[in-house]
């Protein structure tokens, strides 16, 4: 009493904590809203950030993963400032400088994704708790990629999709937080209908082999609409289990379906053991209802056709990238690659490459490695020099807009990687399609959760 | 419809070739030692990769860098040139060619050592052990094989080519009076089967004929009664186990151009081979046979669309249902013995 008495009466108490309480909580929330922002999941506080690679290296899939580690551990040296630059050099526009992302040096993780959805999203988890990974990135498979761009936007870490051809992955299972620069199961239909129109004309009756996961499930949809729109008839499509090896007791059924045309909706191991056994049936020696019996892959890729060998020539599919294209993004690369490997790189390395850099120019430009910030940089962001000609990563889905790839099995190969030719580069404008199509949402980027 | 259904039977034999091989191998070891052997798909995957390194020794290049030229990705050119070719001529182009048949050669002593070393090293230390000892020791030496080959030769599988000339289907509808291309079936996967009848022929032959067999037969009944009379049939069994890891190295060499190996393979046959034992009857050599190819049958049949249109999925658990109601209603198996692991 006698301290109110000497000045400090009640109200000047209460006024004075408020004031206090109002200083010390309240108002940094207000007015320094940035500072907030930046407690977000893995904020690299040191002089290093750590990216998370999780890569396929055991299972269905391993041959692209194993190319997809070395893609990455290149990026990284040119991220770095190490090697020749690699695609640093032709990007357009760049704001890389080849000192690391912000300055900051970049180390890596791996997890082994066993090619297995349940391991891959495991493996996440463990790279973005327990080892700090600011961005994920990898895969070869389209389940791998929707579980873990799920975890993704869960947990507020950016997922720089690796190889993935499902229409879901930025179709009815996008996210926010989840960005892909490879094509689409859509984008293949589309590229490879006038193709094989031409090629194998308008009369033709199908079987379907198609791996039993999400990939396969779009794949099969969007070439059944594009040969069943070139006025082709669907004989059957018959859904395999992934990894399955033996495949004769499903080619079989195939030789007197009535069908001239078998689809592989196969990747990876399971394409190459597909084909092979296909072969071996004499399928492509066959003739049914008077024409050559043809067989389709819809999506090839360079190691799959190595690992199946001359059962590959003459045969149809699409690519996203090869390494045979002569633009200077693609030229630059493939040397790059192949002074570090001896070899030339895949289309999985090649997207790897790509998202991993794509993703280093996006926190340059945004200038933070706040996820919302950084993925306001990568919407809507157009570049080129990449080896895809002028690309565009669309805002709505998430989805690069750019050229695919139609590719056929080589005739004469001159080396063992000389085993596709590129038939056509089908331009970006022909294979644009509304967003909307395949529905999905992409969710909210803010606020940004804080994973641990 | 005939043709549909023969070309599914077909399918069915040659899938039941390899899971007889296997199951023969397994009951073998389990009717002369009472070993649960676990490590039995892992033979059959080191026989596979006998024939790998087989291929590998004979496609070994010489190496020469040309500075002056680089490959159109960037990297010094290479010149590689075969030795063995380069050695042996046309000879050697043939062995390459025919690298899987040829290939059994050095497969048979090199599983036979390995079964014999198995054996004597680990597996006779648990012969009076509870059968679930003895799968876990077997199913750890498993793991081990899987691990070994895997350091050696990597995760991925390695294609190994058939033959040129054995390549391609046969037109076995002419065969039999069918018009031309109308029944066909790849030539490898019909050599396939003819190579597992003579293997199991002359398994049973062996036991049948043979003196050695004879011993080991009676062995199998009374080990002990055997044991009285002098003979050392702990001697004839070590080498049954032998036996028993070539049966499934061949088995895996003949594979290889049908499946490129990796160091998984053995366990994806493995679970099956013990349905197949349980169902053919633990330690029946007929029945282990004839359980391969009535499942093996079975599968090609459920994988057919008309049967999967009336029970979705059939063909992923037609051999786990079969073994389910055998074990309901004849627990010993379709040829069992009597009293042996029906409790």
């Amino acid at each position: 009493m006698k301290l109110l008495k000497s000045g400090m009466s009640r109200r000047r108490v209460l006024q004075t904590g408020m004031a206090g309480i109002i200083g010390s909580g309240v108002a940094p929330m207000m007015f320094t809203k940035g500072a907030w922002a930046q407690e977000f999941c893995n904020n690299p506080t040191g002089d290093t950030v750590t990216l998370g690679l999780n890569l396929p290296l055991t299972g269905a899939y391993a041959e692209e993963g194993a190319d997809e580690q070395k893609a990455y551990e290149l990026a990284i040296a040119h991220l770095n400032g190490e090697g020749d630059g690699g695609l640093i050099n032709v990007l357009t526009p760049s704001a890389l400088k080849g000192n690391g992302i912000l300055g900051k040096k970049v180390g890596f993780v791996t997890s082994d994704s066993q090619t297995k959805s349940d391991v891959a999203r495991a493996g996440a988890t463990r790279m973005i708790e327990r080892d700090g990974a600011i961005m994920i990135t990898g895969g070869s498979s389209s389940g791998e990629a929707i579980a873990v761009q799920g975890l993704c936007q869960e947990m507020g870490v950016i997922f720089m999709a690796g190889l993935t051809h499902s229409n879901d992955t930025t179709g009815k299972d996008k996210r926010r937080y989840g960005f892909r620069h490879f094509f689409n199961a859509y984008q293949s239909g589309t590229a490879l209908g006038p193709v094989l129109s031409e090629a194998y004309g308008t009369d033709r009756r199908a079987y379907h082999l198609t791996a039993d996961y999400t990939w396969g499930w779009t794949q099969e949809e969007s070439i059944k609409n594009t040969t069943e729109g070139l006025g082709w008839d669907t004989v059957e499509a018959v859904r395999t289990p992934l990894g399955a090896g033996d495949f004769s007791q499903f080619l079989t059924p195939v030789l007197n379906s009535g069908a001239d045309v078998l689809i592989l909706n196969h990747y990876g191991n399971d394409m190459v053991n597909s084909l092979t056994q296909a072969v071996q049936f004499g399928m492509r020696d066959r003739q049914a209802n008077g024409k050559d019996f043809q067989i389709v892959v819809p999506l090839f890729s360079e190691l799959m056709a190595k690992g199946a060998g001359e059962n590959i020539k003459g045969i149809y599919g699409t690519s996203n990238w090869h390494w045979n294209l002569q633009d200077p993004g693609s030229i630059a690369f493939t040397k790059s690659f192949g002074a570090a490997y001896g070899s030339p790189p895949s289309q999985a390395a090649h997207t790897c490459y790509v998202q991993t850099l794509l993703y280093a120019d996006a926190v340059e430009r945004a200038g933070t490695f706040y996820p919302p910030e950084v993925i306001k940089a990568l919407e809507g962001h157009e570049f080129d020099g990449m080896g895809n000609g002028r690309t565009l990563y669309r805002a709505e889905d998430h989805q690069c807009m750019k050229s695919v790839l139609v590719v056929q099995g080589n005739d004469a190969p001159t080396s063992e990687y000389d085993v596709l030719n590129v038939v056509q580069e089908v331009q970006r404008d022909t294979v644009d399609y509304d967003a909307s199509i395949f529905g999905g949402e992409l969710g909210p980027a803010e606020p940004a959760p804080v994973c641990a | 419809m005939f043709e549909v259904i023969f070309l599914q039977f077909l399918n069915g034999l040659d899938k039941g070739a390899a899971y007889a091989l296997i199951a023969l191998g397994l009951t073998l070891v389990f009717g002369t030692l009472g070993v649960v052997n676990f490590a039995h798909g892992a033979l059959f995957m080191l026989g596979a990769f006998c024939a790998v390194m087989f291929r590998q020794f004979l496609t070994l290049e010489t190496v020469t860098i040309d500075p002056t030229q680089t490959s159109p990705w960037g990297a010094p050119l290479e010149i590689r040139t075969p030795l063995v070719q380069a050695w042996f001529g046309d000879f050697g182009a043939v062995l390459v060619n025919y690298s899987v048949p040829f290939s059994i050669l050095i497969t048979i002593p090199i599983m036979l050592l390995v079964g014999i070393a198995l054996e004597r090293g680990i597996i006779k230390h648990f012969y009076k052990r509870p059968h679930a000892e003895q799968i876990l020791v077997t199913f750890g030496l498993a793991i081990v094989a899987q691990e070994v080959i895997k350091s050696i030769f990597g995760p991925n599988p390695i294609p190994q080519p058939m033959p040129t000339d054995l390549r391609g289907a046969a037109d076995i509808g002419s065969w039999i009076g069918f018009q031309a291309n109308v029944i066909t079936y790849p030539l490898w996967r019909l050599i396939y089967f003819l190579f597992s009848v003579i293997i199991i022929g002359g398994v049973f032959a062996f036991l049948q004929f043979t003196t050695f067999g004879m011993v080991v037969r009676a062995g199998m009944a009374d080990r002990e009664t055997v044991g009285l009379l002098g003979i050392n049939i702990d001697r004839r069994f070590t080498i049954m186990f032998g036996l028993a890891a070539v049966v499934a190295g061949m088995a895996g060499v003949m594979y290889t151009p049908l499946l490129p190996p990796n160091y998984h393979l053995g366990m994806d046959f493995l679970v099956l081979s013990f349905v197949v034992v349980v169902v053919g009857g633990m330690g029946s050599l007929p029945g282990a046979v004839a359980a391969g190819f009535l499942l093996g049958i079975l599968q090609s049949f459920a994988s057919m669309t008309q049967i999967k249109a009336i029970v979705p999925g059939i063909d992923q658990i037609i051999i786990y249902l079969v073994a389910v109601v055998i074990l309901l209603v004849r627990p010993r198996g379709l040829m069992g013995r009597r009293g042996v692991m029906e409790n």
